[in-house]
């Protein structure tokens, strides 16, 4: 047994008085700000994990009197649902944290884009908002903030296709460079965060990111709000250390029967039981924007896979070659391979182009079909051919 | 010469959301709201309101799966089918509603009351299998609760 534990941790959900902790931040330089959150070596929450103080640094550093705050909360990736509570439980802390990003890099109008799927959240949204807006003018703050529903499309929390949603057009997403910090939405300077990354800057702000650094891990700092589903007794949202085992995840939400867990959701890894040991879930190991799938020894891994690849063929926005055609070429390929047209070398081939994708696909989702396909092939061969 | 008859309520959301490219897709939102789908001539209407190709209308409309440019029913079913619902029992809910509806998954009721479809992971993983109807989640389905809750909509 593992003396460690799962140490659960209240600090996303915690309700605090949003104006008290505006009223303070108004008077901070934008550059201590950054510099605050920067310190506190916060990863973005939404998967990608990029130093969220560094996006901002970059933004604020821009000359365009014109700059944006975007909250991604168009969460799609299957498996997580913890940005939905986030709003639902603490609407005012994400606003809260807009408004600090705003203040930080010199943005006078944010958006939050919500995903269609979510639309029931609107009414109270906008109540919340109303009162947001009321604080902002007592301050004398200039700062606006509109929300806008997606409508049913994955790829668009991708950053550049988020962007050319709310523009108006097909969420494609774009080259990049340029990166959002130099020419995001409307081609303006962009700070673009997860629901849950704005969470903890509010946080940071209020209690120092040395007390942020308390938790965590040298490369994964802090806490992270997960989403537990499949085959546990525990499913829900858990705010949790970063760092722990695959092991001890297991060992608190397993149901006594788990052969693997997939980490990050389609576009993450599956871990299988002889690595639950070893594996890290953080920036060092495995990431995660916080979905993580328990399935046990009843599970097919060759429908979880086929699950996953349907997902990705539906949702790759068509845009690029790799994508588009990789999707369904895996899709097809594991059905031959099951109904025996494919030999088990075929596997290989399949796996080769999963690589290929990860090299040639403009965007992150072609980009990641070959860490769930590559993981469950690997470590689930024989169920994938028999 | 064509005459063009005016599209009030294209005209409306126009007023409401502005007429910039910006604007397309929150107008295109609240038609779907009102009609449940974009019909060719709404697509078309919405266009010259905007000053911009029906093309461009067709093509941003038919990228976002909520945007239907198909005929759809006043409740529109989407029953989730990713991997955590699917292992609880995304199918027998799906047949259930097949039998009380008497439609198959993708096709709309006669009386174009219900439309039955299949949606990527909508975020109630924890509590699956669940659906949506129109913007409202039902979690935690079993057949009983399923034929519960299609009850109510029936009479509606």
């Amino acid at each position: 047994m593992s003396d460690k534990h799962v140490k659960r941790v209240d600090l996303i959900f915690e309700k605090v008085e949003c104006r008290d902790i505006l009223k303070e931040i108004m008077n901070i330089e934008a550059d201590a700000i950054c510099q605050e959150v920067l310190d506190s070596d916060l990863k973005g929450r939404g998967g990608a994990g990029f130093p969220t103080g560094m996006k901002w640094r970059f933004a604020s550093q821009e000359k365009d009197p014109i700059k944006y705050i975007v909250c991604n909360a168009d969460e799609g990736e299957p498996g997580t649902f913890k940005d939905r509570e986030i709003l639902d439980q603490v609407p005012g802390k994400v606003f809260c944290g807009m408004a600090i990003a705003a203040k930080a890099v010199g943005a006078k109008y944010g958006y939050v884009y919500l995903r269609g799927e979510y639309k029931f959240l609107i009414p109270m949204l906008n109540e919340e908002l109303a009162k947001f807006h009321q604080i902002m003018d007592e301050f004398n703050h200039n700062f606006r903030i509109e929300i806008r529903l997606g409508s049913g499309a994955y790829i668009c929390g991708e950053e550049s296709a988020l962007f050319e949603s709310i523009e108006g057009k097909r969420g494609e997403p774009r080259n990049k460079p340029p990166y959002p910090t130099t020419s995001g939405l409307f081609g303006k300077p962009t700070v673009i965060n997860n629901v849950e990354t704005l969470v903890h800057s509010v946080m940071i702000m209020k209690y120092g990111a040395a007390h942020f650094k308390e938790l965590g891990t040298k490369d994964s700092r802090g806490s992270k709000v997960f989403s537990v589903s499949g085959d546990t007794p525990k499913a829900g949202i858990f705010e949790l250390e970063l760092g722990m085992s695959v092991n001890e995840f297991v060992e608190e939400f397993g149901d006594g029967d788990t052969k693997a867990v997939q980490v990050g959701g389609a576009s993450g890894f599956c871990v299988p039981r002889k690595r639950f040991e070893e594996t890290i879930i953080g920036f060092e190991g495995v990431p995660t924007g916080g979905s993580m799938k328990l399935f046990n020894s009843t599970r097919s891994m060759y429908n979880v896979l086929h699950n996953y690849l349907d997902f990705f063929t539906e949702e790759s926005c068509g845009q690029c070659t790799p994508c588009r055609v990789g999707c369904q070429q895996l899709l097809k390929g594991v059905e031959a391979v099951k109904r025996g047209e494919k030999n088990s070398k075929y596997l290989d081939e399949l796996v080769k182009l999963a690589k290929t994708m990860k090299r040639a696909s403009k965007c992150g989702l072609g980009q990641s079909v070959g860490n769930a396909f590559g993981s469950i092939v690997e470590n689930f061969t024989e169920e994938i051919i028999y | 010469m064509e005459t063009i008859i005016e599209n009030e309520l294209v005209k409306d959301l126009a007023n409401k959301h502005g007429r910039t490219r910006e604007s397309l897709i929150p107008i295109l939102q609240d038609l779907v709201v009102r009609n449940r789908f974009l019909s060719k001539q709404d697509m078309v209407d919405v266009a010259r309101e905007l000053d911009i190709s029906a093309a461009d209308v067709f093509g941003t409309a038919t990228f976002y799966t909520f945007l239907d440019t198909e005929v759809r029913g006043k409740y529109i079913i989407r029953i989730c089918k990713t991997i955590s619902c699917a292992m609880k029992g995304k199918n027998d809910i799906l047949s259930t509603i097949e039998d009380i509806l008497k439609i198959k998954l993708g096709e709309t009721s006669s009386d174009r009351k219900f439309s039955l479809l299949e949606a990527n992971c909508i975020g109630w993983c924890h509590k699956a299998p669940a659906m949506l109807i129109n913007d409202t989640p039902y979690t935690e389905l079993t057949p009983e609760k399923v034929t519960e809750v299609l009850r109510d909509y029936i009479r509606k």
